[in-house]
């Protein structure tokens, strides 16, 4: 085991900036000092509130991060207030693999605050919004103490919606101008969220943006996510659409009480045990896929693939029989 | 896994010129490293803070005010108090002649003045990482 990670890891993480920032660091390159760490820090997680931020490219996602944590550093009504952490997720270069990690431009107000630990994230080629180690990263911040933790998004369009999984209340951020109503009724990115901003709301055209936004939600009949849908019995989230000017700091603290709100809904409903099982589900099965994955690329003969291939563009191949054969060779059979 | 080079591009200090650090930014970026960068007028308390938080490899620090020999001493100081004392700092910008040598005593790893080559920046960060 490394230096790093004791079977005290769970009192070693508490509140030490420097250890959770190495952790980190083991946890996204998926070294084994970092599965360690997590596979002895899971007990001790759960206790974060995780809330998603996203929307497109340009929305304000970051500028609405700094706000909403600020808003909780202000405080909530509670006595002690809230550590918050950050997780801000920007894309990769698909050609070079470099990435530049700019959000942290428009988050300047909340440094100085040692009860506000921000890390940038690049995602490292996953497509679905988030790096593929968010998850476990937000783990260790949540075991190290933060009881607020902020995950933003990479500038998301349609299908980045990996965050639902992840987070206990997703925020989407929209703004004035980005595109018709037939946009908003498209599947997608709107459709996970549980509560919608619309930032930018002093330019012109914010109220066609509401409306449409308020349009769509009439469609989907309230029904929010496919898992509240259905009994009527059930208490039901109604999605607010809220207006925030997030470089003024204007709105963001209704958005903390919406938030707030959602996470009172979902433990007093019995949609926090089942959000819950469901992303548990998600991780274990994402987990014993990439396990699949590496035990394949690992066990499978050098050559193998590049036969296949050429096997395949030669037609002296099928694609599904091929499939069949390279898995046998790694060790994997199922008939 | 592979492991990406994770470098902190950081503007301390009150001159409100980043085109060099953005230039940096998108070459290290091109250059297959992961680039955190702070934006503007950053303080040394900021910088080293956001070193650490992000764990990164090594920082460069751009500046053009004049106050390099104020800022990055201090910025050194915090990185070592704050546990970051093998974390390498570079230092870009307009820096006399005479004042490179005191930033070199000062812990600095290498001062690029007007004109260095991106490339001999991207050479010397992965030399530097390589010998890690």
């Amino acid at each position: 085991m490394s230096s790093l990670v004791s079977s005290r890891l769970h009192e070693d993480i508490w509140d030490n900036r420097l250890l959770l920032a190495r952790l980190i660091t083991e946890v996204e390159n998926d070294t084994a000092t970092g599965r360690d760490a997590l596979e002895i820090l899971y007990p001790h997680t759960g206790n974060a509130y995780i809330i998603g931020i996203t929307g497109a490219p340009g929305v304000g996602k970051s500028s609405l991060v700094n706000q909403l944590a600020l808003a909780f550093r202000k405080g909530t009504g509670k006595e002690t207030k809230p550590h918050v952490g950050i997780i801000a997720v920007d894309p990769s270069s698909p050609f070079t693999g470099g990435a530049i990690l700019g959000d942290r431009v428009r988050m300047r107000d909340l440094s100085g605050d040692t009860g506000i630990f921000i890390r940038s994230m690049a995602a490292r080629g996953a497509i679905g919004g988030l790096a593929r180690t968010t998850a476990q990263v937000a783990r260790l911040m949540d075991a190290a103490g933060f009881e607020v933790i902020l995950v933003e998004t990479v500038g998301a369009g349609q299908a980045e919606v990996e965050i639902a999984s992840l987070a206990h209340t997703t925020i989407v951020v929209d703004a004035p101008g980005l595109g018709d109503d037939i946009q908003a009724i498209k599947a997608g990115i709107l459709e996970i969220a549980d509560i919608l901003v619309v930032n930018k709301a002093d330019l012109p055209g914010v109220e066609n943006t509401e409306r449409a936004l308020q349009a769509m939600l009439q469609l989907s009949n309230h029904s929010g996510r496919a898992s509240s849908a259905g009994s009527s019995s059930t208490p039901v989230w109604e999605v607010p659409v809220l207006r925030t000017v997030s470089n003024k700091g204007e709105g963001a603290f209704e958005v903390m009480e919406n938030a707030l709100a959602h996470l009172h809904f979902l433990r007093t409903s019995n949609e926090w045990e089942k959000r819950q099982h469901l992303r548990i589900r998600d991780e274990v099965e994402n987990l014993v896929m990439q396990t699949m994955q590496q035990h394949w690329m690992k066990n499978l003969p050098p050559s193998a693939l590049d036969k296949s291939v050429e096997a395949l563009y030669s037609r002296k191949a099928t694609p599904y029989q091929t499939v069949k054969d390279l898995l046998k060779l790694s060790g994997f059979n199922f008939d | 896994m592979d492991q990406k080079i994770r470098v902190l591009i950081a503007k301390p200090g009150l001159d409100g010129h980043d085109r060099g650090a953005k230039v940096i930014a998108r070459a290290l970026r091109d250059a297959g490293m992961e680039v955190i960068y702070t934006g503007l007028r950053q303080t040394p308390e900021m910088v080293a803070e956001a070193a650490l938080q992000e764990n990164v490899d090594i920082v460069g620090l751009s500046i053009l005010s004049g106050a390099h020999l104020t800022l990055v001493p201090r910025i050194i100081e915090l990185m070592q108090a704050n546990g970051q004392s093998k974390v390498p700092v570079f230092v870009g910008g307009i820096i006399p002649e005479e004042d490179v040598n005191v930033l070199l005593d000062a812990g600095v790893k290498a001062v690029y003045g007007p004109g260095s080559a991106t490339t001999q920046i991207i050479d010397d960060i992965q030399k530097l990482m390589a010998e890690k």
